[in-house]
């Protein structure tokens, strides 16, 4: 039975496929989008709906988050798709894909099949498994890719390890392009990076923390441009894991201009934050790839707002107390995200460093497409996964309140601003603030 | 019965309490407290000469020597500081016992801390696990040793070894040569000969330098020769067997020929220039015997007999500071 028909009236509507940022009303009904309007007062509205006043609140397509850990299966305690869903539902995302490096590897059918099952029982938003590109995520021979993608699978990628052999990355976007699946993947020259636990720079030296250059990523990421364009013919994809560094960006914009199929994430994390955040070897900024320069950091949320990097993500990485609980060198990397990342994206937008439409865009629009949904949208006939925020509430972010299953936060006593007050899913309230 | 040694009022006087509950980093201290605990230091050496080398300044501290990678000189060194000061010390080298248990480094901390140590003396192979034990215990912590961070009390002796050498560590021109990469005495040094006034250049192959050394407020130099051109001290640093075998060095008989300290290398260096290594050496790889074991130049025995006093001048104060929990 779908529920009651609900409207949002008073509302600032911010609508990245019609580019749209203004005074509107949104009405949903049957789990759809059923009218939008550009006026404050209401239209006509159906029996029984539920009139949400949102006195000049945002209403806004529910994010879509294409980089998301969680510990299910395998390791439960870190968090599992129930709890990263609850996180996800509080943080306004109402899409994520999942990583495929849990215990086992998301390399087979039955494992995609598995999540999709779990995730629709749990009923708090979509959840689609990205599929292991090799098995085991071990970079050696192509997963089932082709069961994968009928199983549900919405791309494919290692998660977090670099696809080394050339060959094998050449066959794999060959291989997923012929069958229309897009490849992910986070560039990192492996030899450069081993053993690294931060940005080479003068900083990480003086902590004496072994570290990588930024030049691992480019030179990664220049590979993987050449091995497109070898393979473009065959319609292979390429989607850039976490670019972080200026130098990749530089690749990434002559790619885009040869015309390949290619498009870009970038973590909050990275947007947010420089390698001096590390501090006194504060852990819950060890991140993979590390925090860079400043320089970086605003080249990177410069790209955002140009449109050259396409989308952002959470990059949600659960770790317990105790694999954080370490010297920085043997501390797992990862910071959680469901929960931060809209109430960032606004901080960022409220400091006057991104446009709030392209950030915006970047976390609904841009990455639905990318995985070929069509959410991400305030159009008459789009599902109706829907938030409504207040982009204004201010917040001192206490990682102990997060719903997350861990609570080993990079935003951690920062000052936030924007507040998640409903958050709607296939037009259902999942999540609601009272009063 | 023994004559007690002449000065233990003046000592008792002069160990004013250390300015932070931790000695993490010689960025802890300031020029006046630099100079401070070496004089202190100093009459520490005067006392370790007597035949009753004991004072009480401890006296029912307990003091834990936690050290997770192996050292001979260091630990001894603390060892003997706590013991002369009439602490009851303990060693502990948790590498063999629970560690290997699956006990981590903050558990194995807050474990001894629920013992009601008074300091904690701590080296572990990962830089910052210093300072992150000392976010966990409440007793005080001492870095001897964070992976390739800092080794403070090893640049204090240092300087102690050079101030009593040339009786001003201000305006000296120290070259430190080899694997600065790796080295956390190079970085403590760095630092604590900056902070007093010396000029400081960092010699050694391009491969064993950490990224953008140059703004350490350093010179940097390639070339051995050019390197220790003019300078008073050359301080030489321990390189690993293993960083010879192709990765970063192409071998050790190359490494000896360019970086290796002779004779014939120091006559480049100033006249009555002296000779340092914070120890082990590897001798005939980073430094000949020739030069090493001449007390003439060498100042390496004095630098060991420095320890003992820095650590005690450190411990002292410290302990001036402790209170009742």
């Amino acid at each position: 039975m779908s529920p009651p028909p609900l409207a949002f009236v008073g509302a600032r509507i911010v609508d990245p496929a019609s580019a749209y940022d203004g005074p509107g009303c949104l009405l949903i009904s049957e789990g759809r989008i059923a009218a939008v309007t550009h006026e404050a007062a209401p239209p006509g509205l159906p029996e029984g709906a539920r009139v949400v006043e949102a006195r000049g609140a945002m209403v806004c397509p529910g994010l879509v988050d294409l980089r998301v850990k969680t510990g299910e299966p395998g390791a439960e305690p870190k968090e599992t798709l129930k709890s990263a869903a609850r996180a996800a539902a509080a943080g306004g995302v109402t899409t994520m894909v999942v990583m495929p490096d849990t215990d086992p590897t998301i390399d087979d059918p039955s494992v995609v099949d598995f999540i999709l099952r779990r995730a629709r029982d749990i009923e708090l938003g979509h959840v689609f498994p990205a599929g292991a590109a090799t098995k085991g995520c071990h970079g050696k021979a192509l997963a089932e890719i082709g069961l994968m993608r009928e199983a549900g699978c919405v791309f494919v990628c290692d998660a977090d390890r670099p696809i080394v052999d050339s060959r094998v990355m050449r066959r794999l976007l060959a291989y997923a392009g012929g069958l229309g699946v897009m490849v992910a993947h986070r560039p990192a020259d492996p030899w450069l990076t081993e053993g690294a636990a931060a940005n080479e720079s003068e900083f990480a030296g003086r902590l004496g923390l072994p570290s990588e250059p930024a030049a691992a990523e480019t030179i990664m990421l220049e590979r993987d441009i050449a091995l497109l364009a070898l393979t473009a013919e065959t319609g292979a994809r390429l989607m850039v894991d976490q670019v972080s560094a200026a130098g990749a960006l530089q690749s990434l914009a002559r790619a885009k201009d040869m015309g390949l199929p290619i498009r870009a994430t970038a973590s909050i994390n990275h947007l947010t934050f420089n390698e001096l955040d590390i501090g006194d070897y504060r852990t819950f900024w060890k991140l993979t790839p590390p925090l860079r320069g400043e320089a970086d950091r605003l080249a990177l949320v410069e790209a955002v707002a140009s449109g050259l990097v396409d989308i952002i993500v959470s990059a949600h990485a659960p770790a317990p107390a105790e694999d954080k609980r370490l010297p920085f060198q043997e501390a797992t990397p990862g910071a959680v995200g469901l929960e931060t990342l809209l109430p960032a994206m606004l901080t960022l937008h409220h400091e006057g460093q991104a446009p709030l439409i392209r950030l915006i865009t970047a976390a609904t629009l841009a990455p639905a497409r990318a995985i070929g949904r069509d959410c991400g949208r305030l159009t008459v006939g789009a599902p109706a996964d829907v938030i409504l925020v207040d982009i204004d509430a201010p917040r001192i972010l206490d990682a102990q309140d997060l719903i997350s299953k861990s609570k080993n936060s990079a935003f951690d006593g920062r000052r936030l601003q924007g507040r998640v007050l409903m958050t709607v899913v296939d037009g259902r309230i999942v999540h609601e603030v009272a009063g | 019965m023994s004559v007690p040694a002449p000065g233990l009022d003046e000592i008792r006087r002069a160990a004013e309490p250390f300015p932070k509950r931790h000695f993490l980093s010689v960025t802890d201290l300031d020029p006046p407290q630099v100079v401070g605990l070496l004089d202190l230091a100093d009459q520490f050496v005067a006392l370790n000469r007597q035949t009753n080398k004991k004072i009480d300044l401890l006296k029912g501290r307990t003091l834990i020597n936690l050290f997770f990678e192996a050292s001979t000189r260091t630990q001894s060194s603390f060892e003997l500081a706590g013991k002369r000061l009439g602490a009851d010390v303990i060693n502990m080298s948790p590498r063999s016992s629970s560690i290997t248990k699956g006990e981590t480094l903050v558990d194995t901390a807050v474990t001894l801390n629920a013992m009601q140590p008074d300091i904690l003396i701590v080296r572990h192979a990962a830089s910052g696990a210093a300072s992150l034990l000392s976010q966990k215990v409440d007793c005080s912590v001492v870095n001897a040793g964070d992976g390739q961070h800092e080794h403070p009390s090893q640049a204090l002796l240092d300087m102690l070894s050079l101030r009593r050498a040339f009786g001003h560590v201000d305006g000296l021109t120290v070259a430190i040569c080899g694997d600065v990469l790796h080295s956390r005495v190079a970085r403590s040094n760095v630092a604590l000969l900056n902070m007093m006034g010396a000029r400081v250049r960092l010699v050694g192959p391009a491969t064993l330098m950490p990224a953008e050394v140059a703004r350490w407020g350093v010179e940097v130099a390639h070339d051995l020769k050019s390197g220790i051109a003019g300078a008073d001290v050359v301080m030489m640093l321990r390189i690993q067997f293993e960083r010879m075998q192709g990765a970063l060095v192409p071998s050790t008989r190359e490494y000896f020929r360019l970086w290796g300290l002779d004779r014939e290398k120091l006559a480049f260096a100033a006249p009555g220039a002296r000779v340092m290594h914070p120890g082990p050496m590897n001798r005939g790889v980073e430094i000949d015997s020739d030069v090493a074991d001449d007390l003439s130049v060498s100042l390496i025995q004095d630098q060991v007999e420095m320890g003992v006093a820095v650590r005690m001048a450190i411990l002292a104060s410290i302990a001036a500071r402790l209170e009742n929990r």
